[in-house]
């Protein structure tokens, strides 16, 4: 362990990227286009095992990237799931040999609408196809055969990153042994396609947007970009969490009313949409939020046939306080499961912190995913 | 994994590779052992946070839901056995709740503490709640709602049309009373019984 990293973190890590396909093996999307070159950024903590048994993959969520774990080189923040993996944590980096990538159409080091494209010399912009969550997870498939690993312990996920454990646990069940699907949904309702949309509209209706092709111009969309997080953002905490951190404080600055930044709250979210800027992209944005509306698994025919067939153990979890994809969500999921005759286990964890809840150690929710990890490495160990 | 007497006895009754739905499964030991040494499948509902972890820690499917309001999560007719074990004494809907039973499974076994217990009987003509091993609780710190003797909880079998196909008194120690049938309801501490819808 690095010096000045503190106990439990996997310390000093860095992203690598490896490219899972080339114009002799382009990767085939569901809409039926193909894609190639397609580069893949990921990042891995702990040891495979002999029998390689002990992988579980991480599947990020919207805005996530490979950067789960760990601290990069000089840096003070650590990845983003940083509290549940490394030593000691329920994703043991002593015991569990974890993997996270970097979404396909993402813009983190995989391929996505800003990349290059082949033929044009150009960003892809607009002209990138449109992606499904089944896309994402053939990517991720990919990485695992480039790793030698042939079936996971567990792949685990939030949001969007649980969209793509539920797809993957369905569709390839000889794959993944336990699939744990947290704050996630089988189908956005209309309320939620209606933030994405305004989020959307944000980014195309901003001049600099161009169609698409804002890389050529130099430029980007970030009025609108900051927008779409600004709005995306309140929908990720709970009412009663802003109201306990702001309520209606003043910010220092005011002095009387108008319409700069008067409240607390509005310089918050400024600041979230202005940082966002600098790690993510707006077509990124465009194409894997449009990715999350059109999820419907088990719309698809015999969507439970195959699982059925080779049964996966699946552990669902939502937060009390999540609106954004409440346990409505999570118990539809269950339900489906459950009524397919499959071994789930379900929690509505108690928690403040609104969807955001997913990303936080909150003690019950740890306390579900170490026990549920311990059996699952127990039962493989045996 | 050793089970306690009782669990041993209601883990006798269950056929073995039946699918149960054990309502109320605490730390899930019943269902650990259905499905290590039965062939079962199954879940459990739970609602007590460390019961839960615990279960999930033994490898058993929980699913935690309050059994009062959403039992209607269960398709009809999709458990062999339905189990509810030392819990309908908790519950604010046993009507409701028995009737749910019936249309997910076609054999439910339930198990209760019996009120109607001598001792219980004796500690209420002195001017106590009945407290005993199968009745723990202070009356100000229970969990338990409904009081209920083993008479009355037939009575109410009989009403929503459930056959006892079996009944099970059991002693203080949780093993099989031999007592006369007749006065299971003044000698027995719980019974166990195995219901057809």
């Amino acid at each position: 362990m690095a010096v000045g990293v503190t106990s439990g973190s996997v310390g000093v890590v860095s992203t690598r990227t490896a490219r899972l396909f080339d114009t002799s093996e382009p990767l085939a999307l569901a809409g039926g286009s193909q894609l190639s070159p397609v580069d893949v950024a990921f990042e891995t903590y702990g040891t495979l095992n002999a029998d390689r048994s002990n992988a579980v993959f991480v599947c990020h969520a919207l805005t996530g990237d490979a950067h789960a774990a760990g601290l990069h080189e000089g840096a003070s923040r650590p990845g983003w799931w940083d509290n549940l993996i490394g030593p000691g944590k329920p994703l043991d980096t002593d015991r569990f040999f974890v993997v996270c990538a970097n979404l396909l159409g993402g813009c983190r080091g995989t391929t996505g609408p800003s990349s290059t494209n082949p033929r044009t010399g150009r960003a892809y912009g607009l002209e990138f196809p449109l992606l499904t969550v089944g896309d994402l997870v053939e990517v991720h498939r990919a990485l695992l055969r480039h790793l030698g690993i042939t079936r996971l312990l567990a792949a685990i996920g939030g949001s969007l990153g649980g969209m793509q454990v539920l797809h993957w646990g369905l569709t390839r069940p000889d794959e993944v042994a336990n699939a744990i699907v947290i704050a996630a949904s089988s189908r956005l309702t209309a309320q939620n396609i209606a933030f994405s949309a305004v989020a959307r509209r944000a980014i195309m209706a901003d001049p600099n947007f161009a169609g698409g092709d804002y890389a050529a111009n130099d430029t980007s969309p970030d009025v609108g970009l900051a927008i779409a997080r600004m709005m995306a953002h309140i929908t990720y905490v709970s009412e009663d969490a802003l109201t306990e951190k702001f309520g209606r404080e003043p910010h220092p600055t005011r002095t009387k009313p108008g319409f700069g930044i008067d409240f607390a709250i509005e310089s918050y979210l400024d600041h979230q949409g202005q940082v966002f800027l600098e790690r993510f992209d707006a077509l990124s944005y465009l194409y894997l939020s449009r990715v999350m509306d059109y999820f419907d698994p088990f719309a698809e025919p015999d969507a439970l046939a195959a699982v059925r067939a080779n049964p996966v153990n699946w552990l669902v979890t939502s937060f009390d306080t999540d609106w954004r994809f409440g346990t409505a969500h999570s118990r539809r999921i269950v339900r489906r499961l459950e009524r397919a005759g499959l071994p789930v286990t379900f929690r509505e964890i108690s928690s403040t912190a609104g969807h955001d809840s997913f990303l936080m150690p909150v003690p019950t929710y740890h306390a579900t995913l170490r026990a549920y990890l311990d059996r699952a490495l127990a039962e493989v160990s045996r | 994994m050793s089970l306690r007497p009782e669990l041993a006895l209601l883990a006798g009754l269950i056929p073995s590779a039946s699918r149960v739905l054990d309502l109320g499964c605490g730390t899930g030991e019943l269902l650990a052992h259905l499905m290590s040494a039965a062939g079962c499948s199954g879940t459990g509902v739970e609602i007590d946070d460390d019961a839960v972890v615990a279960a999930i820690a033994l490898g058993v499917p929980v699913i935690e839901l309050d059994i009062d309001n959403q039992l209607e999560e269960f398709a009809d007719g999709s458990y062999d056995v339905v189990v509810l074990s030392r819990t309908i004494q908790t519950i604010r809907r046993p009507v409701e709740v028995l009737q749910h039973m019936s249309r997910i499974g076609s054999t439910l076994i339930v198990s209760v503490p019996n009120f109607g217990q001598l001792r219980n009987r004796l500690r209420l003509l002195r001017g106590r709640m009945p407290m005993s091993p199968d009745l723990p609780h202070p009356w100000y710190d229970t969990p338990n709602l409904r009081f209920t003797t083993l008479a009355d909880l037939e009575d109410l079998f009989a009403t929503l049309e459930l056959s006892v196909e079996r009944r099970i008194v059991l002693r203080q120690d949780g093993r099989p009373a031999r007592t006369d049938q007749l006065l299971a309801n003044l000698l027995g501490a719980a019974a166990v019984y195995v219901l057809r819808s």
